[in-house]
């Protein structure tokens, strides 16, 4: 199978920027040309990618697949097929399951389903503790030899500061970093941000501090053991303030965000909506600015979605009883490019923190380096269409962003040089 | 009166004009009178059905209600979280659609959860009044409370309003500062810091550094319920020194305006927030918002249930 993908703006962060003819064939890129140069060989499918963007294939570090346990929310078969649309090559499946991916078997079964479909790549991510409840250290060297690129109790903080220790220390002998979900559960127990706005709605309130005492432990133990940790879903002004002076000090430290925190506010919840409702919760308008000068700035590496499905019936209730978490796979490119439309970030660090730094921080491959196996995203930047959730390929419907006009997606998402998604619906 | 009612629900105070408030107290302050007959009933909700559907333990106002509607004759059904079938696992909206297709025609519901009457509202036709939805609004206690103090002081525009306690849990302190405030009051809330929720000034009150402070030139005194769980979550060390910190006591008895009127939204505990001096006293005006209460419901039923269309074909 050889695919010519033409004309396109071929960027591959710090190595190429330039319109240019991209050859693939037999799973690897085989050519990168200057563009109307003639390859030889006729290709068996050509792509005219003239006004997109040819990358490194997209990774979404931080999602929920579901699967095993709660295959009403998401399967891994609906969940990769999200992805693709999304422009997603690869993803890492949080190991929040039923049963919790907190072992090998759990980490093979997740693998092997997912390679079953010969599409988007699953990396999965495996429980800090068994059960994900804190307790005892689950077997991460196993599950590493099994396949996991790193660990985290994610749904859950790691409250007790000594297994904390302990995971970043372990976990860094097996070579993969652990990801932080950053909450005090003492401080924690709302439903929604706190301020004026809970104030006004009568609802609790989950104070920034949450988010950034946390935060602040995972530096100072970041800097006692010299292990590497990534924070997760970064919400809040005061967790960015702390990642940005750790990183001054050259304490090993990432992180991540995800759009709905650049995007919306919590007044998003204003009329009680739940597909508002998520952990953290969306925060201040402050806090939102804060997020995008830190995406501005490279001080959060990674746009990840934070993809947590949820079914109806878990949604069409009260604020205080509903799930919390949206999907995302098929609206964070747009949301993303919206910062590049704005003059936040540009193209290079929209791929950067899309495809490169993910696949640094767990260890795997992005790049469009001849002979590298060939996992491609094509980019329409200026794309204009309507999301449509139920259009989607998730199995869930839970997102605010329903109905909302958006500029630019992904047209083509090519996996091991084999088209897995093109915008003209078809997937796998 | 020139103004009809256009609305389906009574959700909360934020959603009411200042006019529409008028008009329901106005309407309120006439059904008084039938409580007072000894005949205590008129036929004007004859042949309607009001549903009480307390998700959440309480007497007084769900026999206040209750009463409101016999009083206007309407048929009333209570339910309690208890007895419905939400306890089998069924939801909120299962659950009140079919009590709606039984053909109700107001939906009275209270519930833990804030925004809970928003989200049946969204999902019923009959019209939904909130009846107190977890911190969140208790509307008809605010007008009710409204009411009171109008009928004493005349005018509510150019009033002092002080309310003291715990806010940050308090639906009835939310819905009277919002209440008061469209009315044109000017409100000031005092408390432990604890209990004061962030951005509590947005809804158009002003902190107070001290009770003192607070009641000394107010010519209403609200007082609010201490719950007795708020010490589990550290709020407050005892109730011993709330009383004596940040109760209507004795003491503070002695200096508050001489026509200053004393309320609370009960049930009280005498001697932690009020001292039985305060609630049996002369400023006391507690027992004739109980009485209010049955009067400002009926008007709420009458005006949501297209009373005043009734009453004139009748």
């Amino acid at each position: 199978m050889r695919i010519l993908i033409k004309g396109g703006r071929v960027l591959d962060p710090g190595k190429i920027d330039q319109i240019a003819d991209i050859w693939v064939s037999n799973g690897t890129i085989s050519g990168i040309h200057p563009s109307g140069q003639e390859g030889g060989v006729a290709p068996d499918v050509e792509i005219n990618a003239s006004g997109c963007i040819v990358a490194p294939g997209l990774i979404d570090m931080h999602v929920h697949l579901r699967e095993p346990g709660h295959e009403y929310k998401e399967t891994i078969e609906s969940g990769i097929k999200a992805a693709a649309a999304g422009g997603f090559t690869a993803v890492c499946c949080m190991p929040n399951t039923s049963p919790v991916n907190d072992n090998s078997q759990i980490t093979r079964y997740i693998i092997d389903k997912a390679a079953s479909f010969r599409s988007v790549r699953v990396y999965p991510v495996g429980a800090v503790s068994v059960g994900l409840e804190g307790r005892q250290m689950a077997e991460i060297g196993d599950m590493r030899a099994a396949g996991i690129v790193a660990v985290s109790d994610d749904g859950r903080p790691v409250v007790d500061s000594l297994l904390m220790r302990r995971a970043l220390e372990y976990a860094s002998g097996v070579g993969i970093p652990v990801i932080s979900h950053c909450e005090d559960p003492y401080l924690a127990g709302g439903s929604m941000n706190e301020g004026p706005l809970s104030t006004r709605l009568g609802l609790s309130g989950i104070p920034n501090a949450t988010e950034s005492i946390m935060v602040m432990r995972d530096i100072a133990l970041s800097e006692l053991t010299g292990c590497p940790v990534h924070i997760a879903h970064v919400s809040t002004a005061e967790s960015v303030a702390a990642i940005r002076a750790a990183k001054t000090r050259g304490v090993r430290i990432t992180a991540e965000t995800a759009p709905h925190y650049f995007t919306l506010t919590d007044k998003a919840v204003m009329s009680y909506d739940t597909h508002a409702k998520m952990n953290p919760p969306l925060r201040s308008e402050k806090d939102r600015a804060a997020i995008r000068e830190a995406l501005a700035d490279d001080t959060i590496d990674v746009i990840a979605t934070d993809h947590a499905p949820h079914a109806e019936t878990e949604k069409a209730v009260e604020f205080d009883a509903a799930a919390n978490g949206i999907t995302g796979l098929e609206t964070a490119l747009p949301l993303s490019l919206c910062l590049v439309e704005e003059g936040v970030m540009d193209f290079s660090q929209l791929i950067m923190k899309m495809s490169l730094n993910p696949a640094k921080i767990i260890g795997v491959k992005s790049s469009l380096d001849i002979g590298q196996t060939a996992d491609i995203t094509i980019i329409d930047p200026n794309r204009m269409y309507t999301y449509a959730s139920e259009k989607g390929y998730s199995k869930s419907r839970n997102t605010p962003f329903d109905g909302w006009e958006m500029k630019g997606r992904a047209v083509y998402t090519i996996v091991n040089g084999t088209i897995v998604y093109n915008s003209s619906g078809n997937t796998l | 009166m020139t103004m009809t009612w256009t609305k389906k629900d009574l959700l909360d105070m934020e959603s009411l004009s200042r006019d529409e408030i008028v008009m329901i107290l106005e309407t309120a302050s006439g059904l008084k009178e039938i409580s007072e007959r000894s005949i205590k009933k008129v036929p004007t909700l004859r042949g309607k059905t009001i549903v009480l559907f307390f998700m959440e333990p309480s007497t007084r106002t769900r026999i206040s209600f209750d009463i409101a509607a016999k009083r206007l004759s309407a048929d009333s059904i209570s339910i309690a979280a208890s007895s419905s079938s939400i306890i089998k696992g069924e939801t909120l909206i299962d659950t009140a659609r079919n009590i709606e297709a039984m053909r109700p025609d107001i939906f009275v519901m209270r519930h833990s959860s804030a925004g809970a009457p928003h989200l049946l509202a969204k999902h019923l036709s009959v019209g939904v009044v909130n009846a107190g939805d977890g911190m969140h609004a208790h509307p008809t206690q605010a007008l009710l409370d409204m009411m009171t103090v109008r009928e004493i002081k005349k005018d509510i525009s150019n009033l002092k309003v002080a309310i003291i306690g715990d806010i940050a849990h308090s639906r009835v302190a939310r819905s009277n500062i919002v209440g008061f405030n469209r009315m044109g009051a000017s409100v000031t809330i005092a408390g432990p810091p604890t209990m004061i929720p962030a951005g509590i000034e947005q809804l158009g009150t002003s902190v107070a550094k001290s009770v003192d402070e607070a009641i000394e030139d107010a010519d209403v005194i609200m007082m609010l319920r201490i719950q007795k769980e708020r010490q589990k979550n550290f709020l407050m060390p005892s109730e011993r020194e709330y009383a004596v910190r940040y109760g209507l006591n004795r003491m503070r008895l002695r200096r508050i305006k001489p026509d200053a009127l004393i309320m609370h939204p009960g049930p009280i505990n005498r001697g932690v927030e009020i001292a039985p001096e305060a609630a049996d006293g002369p400023h006391s005006i507690i027992l004739e918002q109980v009485t209010n209460g049955v009067a400002l419901r009926m008007a709420v039923f009458y005006l949501l249930a297209g009373g005043i269309r009734n009453a004139d074909s009748d």
